[in-house]
């Protein structure tokens, strides 16, 4: 299969397109119909992406899987995968079906739901897949447009706000972003990524409105990149978006948000600021360590104190992302596998429990914590699932969220001590929210009227944790399954990062002349 | 040699032909009657010239002793204003005729005015630019003030007219001062008393004021003050062409005198440009933000619009011309999709432009609404649909000049930009149910809309091909 990975990306897409032309009516039948149609679809999607991780070659560095075509302005339709984006790919494709079939009791506009949903997953394969600067770009902006539709359209009471928030926050991270990229595009000639990895941009110190710029353009291109990713990410202080944009989303929203959409910005940073701007990476890594640690404590209190279930796992996600940030400008092995793993598991995690807030929320419309308590006398099962997840959420060991933060607290101890002492707190914070809202849900005596009558999970519900479930503890036991795919890439990526390190001689040139 | 020189002209000519011919046959026959015929007639004789050109025109060629010039930017200009003028006749004529507006005239001034800007985009010479400047200006007056009962058309038609004409003062006070101290009107005549990038300070008064008027008929802020109240004032068919073939025109004229008569002089203009630039850009943006009536709401988005064309042309090169070119024609596609369907907004019969209307539009009818919600998002410059690759291409112009800040200026205004698209997305999707617009499409303006739709969509594959064809027009205005 040479096209395996346009096949992959744009199979939603056809989906989506198929079922906007052909799917008419909208009496029940045909609602089911849409439904089935994006679960087939999306299933479809993830079995012919195992195909990808069959002619995966781990040991080899570079992109594999690669296609190319000529494009309009120059540019290039050029895709292909490496250890770093692989497993993003199949975490989208894997996470994909579970999320239809988490929506399967919406019937609100449900084939416009489903459009949106294909349409997204088309969006998110290809700005992990892209391997053009411009190509990405356009996967990556695009994916705004069913993002807010599905926060306006299928959203909580206060949708509105939440979608314009969601949409304008991150289009004004990302518009910087762009001119940066056609900065790199006239200073290096090409938009072609693996080119402009190895291209070496300009590092000498700039002046520019009389303020020396140390790294000089690298440093501005990097801020550029920085202001998108970490909006998305979303990193402490613009991470206010995020609890909005979750709490108004429906169940399938806020999955596909904490689970895919976050892992952009990591994946942006991977990609793009490490290995093109390693001296403005450097120079930069300990503002971003410091942002990372205040994310992970201060969202961490601010969880605490949530009485909306979303909103607190909104912020938990706030705070592991910051487990991310942390372990990327670490910028050592255990660093930069701890991030990868950690984004990975996260969307499992994330996944599972805005599944998990979901499912009670079908059956009580509230998602005050409040209103809850004494669950696990009627629902035992959802209690074991979602006790599960919560600790997954804390990082006990044996499951993936243990391995993730504790390989990126060990990156990062190597490079201050300070900032890995503190992190680590962060693990404790984690624990007291996490488990006192599992206490609040779910212990106690069952004692308000209207939870009287709640069931349990349904098969469907159960099947759908299945998978999660499965992943978590896979890997929470096996995390090789990751890092050894990753690994690779991630050393190349380290090797080159340290060789461009050792060749910059900080110039002083400009600034004493001055 | 005067047959060669109207060799040249052919296309005008018979386009001049055809319209007299036609009032003629009007007046001598059933007058009104044949108006619809005439329109068609029209739509096709526009399509037959622009096919004519785009296929039987090859090089430069110059005719009355530079006054007039056919080389691959005008022809580029031309095809695009040609088959926007023919889209906004066919488009609109369900509307002129519902409102009882379908006179003979109109085809007959819109084919006039279309004359007049092929004579702007080939002008070599500032009395041909004024001439065919005027010609366009005196038909389109006459067209904004079409509705002769209502109170508003005639109020546009005045305003249009007043400041029209205080803009060709300006523009003509400029072409004499450089007149007076280049020693010749001719485009050739004033590039090689500029060799050197030696322009005294007479020129650059001439420059600045023929520069002025240029930016009044592209409606370029500070000189923008009249578009609001035309587009809203103008039946709404003929805000339809206000905003698409006349703006194409302005452009191109705008780009032929900076570079043509001016191209020693880059550095002179070029900060007067990226200042209109930056303000059209920005005004445009802010000011739509409180707008109700969605006529108005286009007319500041044509301000911003025009903000970020001027962007292509401040760069100065072959490849801000380029950027520029593929700017207007997506810019005219959008919004021949735009007012298509802003045309037949229709409640309880009446013709209404409030954006307030659009309440619940899409649960009424998905198909449109989906389809304005890829123009909107297109205008606003969301990836992946086209109005991203304009944007992308002026921006890519701006940064290969160094003019880096102009492209942050302008990623920052179309972020404030995309707040009032997406409230007319907004209140279409989101908004609560409630009694909404209920007129039905006729076919020519459904098709437009979703044509336009659909086009914003596949030309990201390869943008239909225009890409050579501008990037050879932008040639050989620069070199």
């Amino acid at each position: 299969m040479d096209n395996l990975l346009s096949i992959v990306t744009f199979l939603p897409l056809v989906a989506a397109v198929i079922m906007a032309v052909f799917l008419r009516g909208n009496d029940a039948a045909a609602r089911l119909n849409a439904k089935r149609l994006a679960l087939a679809a999306t299933s479809a999607t993830f079995l012919i992406s195992l195909l990808i991780l069959v002619e995966f070659d781990a040991s080899n560095t570079g992109f594999q899987l690669v296609e190319e075509a000529p494009w309009i302005f120059g540019l290039t339709y050029k895709v292909g995968v490496d250890g770093i984006s692989v497993l993003f790919v199949l975490l989208t494709t894997f996470l994909m079906p579970i999320t239809i079939a988490a929506c399967w009791n919406v019937d609100h506009r449900i084939k416009d739901y489903m459009i949106a949903m294909l349409v997204l997953e088309t969006l998110m394969i290809g700005v992990f897949v892209a391997l053009d600067l411009v190509l990405f770009y356009l996967f990556f902006e695009a994916g705004l447009i069913p993002m807010f539709l599905i926060i306006g359209i299928w959203g909580g009471k206060d949708r509105i706000y939440a979608a314009f928030k969601f949409f304008l926050y991150t289009f004004l991270g990302s518009v910087l972003m762009l001119v940066a990229m056609i900065t790199m595009y006239v200073d290096a000639g090409t938009t072609d990524i693996p080119s402009l990895l190895v291209h070496q941009f300009s590092s000498g110190t700039i002046s520019l409105f009389g303020w020396q710029i140390v790294g000089g353009l690298q440093t501005l291109m990097w801020l550029a990149f920085f202001a998108s990713f970490a909006v998305k990410m979303p990193m402490w202080p613009v991470h206010t978006w995020l609890p909005d944009a979750h709490v108004q989303a429906p169940t399938a929203g806020s999955v596909v948000l904490a689970a895919i959409l976050l892992k952009m910005g990591g994946y942006g940073f991977l990609r793009f600021s490490l290995p093109m701007f390693p001296v403005a990476s450097d120079i930069m890594a300990p503002l971003v360590l410091w942002l990372s640690v205040i994310a992970i404590i201060y969202t961490s209190l601010v969880a605490m104190v949530q009485e909306d279930m979303k909103k607190l796992i909104a912020y938990s996600s706030v705070a592991h992302m910051g487990f991310v940030t942390m372990g990327i400008f670490a910028a050592n092995q255990n660093g930069l596998d701890g991030a990868i793993f950690q984004m990975i598991s996260h969307g499992f995690i994330s996944g599972a429990l805005f599944l998990c807030v979901g499912v009670i929320y079908d059956r009580m419309h509230t998602r005050e914590i409040d209103a809850y308590g004494g669950l696990v006398n009627r629902m035992p099962a959802y209690a074991l699932v979602f006790m599960l997840f919560t600790m997954a959420n804390v990082g006990l060991p044996g499951t993936s969220g243990f391995v993730g933060e504790f390989l990126t607290l060990m990156g990062v101890f190597q490079v201050n001590t300070w900032i890995g002492l503190l992190a680590t707190t962060g693990v404790i914070l984690s624990a007291s929210y996490a488990l006192w809202l599992y206490r609040r849900v779910v212990f106690g005596d069952l004692i308000k009227e209207s939870l009287k009558s709640i069931t349990d999970m349904t098969t469907r519900e159960r099947a759908i944790f299945a998978p999660l479930i499965v992943m978590t503890l896979l890997l929470g036991v096996y995390p090789s399954l990751v890092t050894d795919i990753i690994g690779p890439s991630v050393e190349a990526l380290l090797l080159q990062y340290d060789t461009a390190l050792a060749e910059y001689v900080p110039d002083t040139h400009v600034a004493a002349s001055h | 040699m005067i047959a060669a020189d109207l060799a040249i002209m052919i296309p005008e000519i018979i386009l001049a032909i055809f319209a007299m011919a036609g009032l003629l046959m009007a007046v001598y026959t059933t007058k009104d009657g044949m108006a619809p015929a005439l329109t068609f007639g029209t739509a096709i004789v526009l399509v037959i010239v622009a096919f004519y050109i785009g296929v039987t025109g090859e090089g430069t060629r110059i005719a009355f002793d530079g006054m007039f010039v056919d080389d691959a930017f005008a022809r580029f200009a031309k095809v695009t204003i040609l088959l926007s003028a023919a889209a906004v006749l066919v488009v609109g004529q369900d509307y002129m005729q519902k409102n009882n507006l379908l006179r003979f005239e109109y085809p007959m001034l819109v084919v006039l005015a279309v004359i007049g800007m092929m004579v702007m985009v080939s002008a070599g010479d500032l009395i041909a630019l004024y001439m065919g400047l005027e010609l366009q200006s005196l038909a389109l007056y006459v067209v904004a003030a079409l509705r002769r009962d209502s109170v508003k058309s005639t109020e546009a038609g005045l305003k249009y007219f007043v400041l029209g004409a205080l803009s060709s003062g300006l523009l003509l006070y400029g072409a004499s001062l450089v007149y007076g101290f280049a020693g010749t009107t001719g485009f050739a005549g004033i590039i090689d008393a500029t060799a050197g990038g030696d322009v005294s300070i007479g020129l650059l008064l001439g420059l600045v004021f023929v520069t002025a008027g240029l930016a009044f008929k592209v409606s370029a802020a500070p000189f923008h003050m009249w578009t609001p109240d035309v587009y809203e004032g103008a039946p709404t068919a003929i805000t339809a062409l206000f905003a698409t073939a006349p703006k194409v025109a302005a452009m191109a004229l705008f780009a032929r005198v900076v570079h043509d008569a001016f191209g020693n002089a880059v550095g002179d203009w070029q900060q007067i440009v990226a200042f209109l630039a930056v303000f059209s850009m920005f005004l445009g943006s802010i000011a739509a933000i409180g707008q109700t009536d969605i006529k108005r709401l286009m007319a500041y988005s044509s301000i911003a619009h025009m903000g970020f064309a001027l962007m292509g042309l401040a760069s100065g090169t072959a490849q801000g011309v380029e950027a520029m070119l593929i700017y207007m024609a997506i810019y005219v596609t959008m919004n021949i999709g735009a007012f298509a369907f802003i045309m037949t907004m229709e409640k309880d019969g009446r013709h209404i432009t409030t954006i307030s209307s659009l309440a619940s539009f899409s649960s009424r009818q998905p198909a449109k609404a989906m389809a304005l919600l890829l123009l909107m998002f297109s205008l606003a410059g969301v990836p992946p649909l086209l109005g991203f690759f304009g944007k992308y291409a002026v921006l890519w112009a701006a940064i290969e000049a160094d003019m880096i800040w102009l492209a942050v200026a302008g990623v920052i205004a179309s972020v404030i930009g995309a707040y009032y698209y997406l409230r007319i997305v907004y209140l279409m999707y989101f908004g609560e149910d409630r009694e909404g617009l209920d007129g039905r499409m006729t076919l020519a303006p459904f098709v437009a809309l979703m044509a336009a739709a659909i086009i914003m969509l596949a030309g990201i594959v390869n943008l239909f091909g225009i890409e050579g064809l501008a990037e050879a027009a932008a040639q050989t205005l620069v070199n």
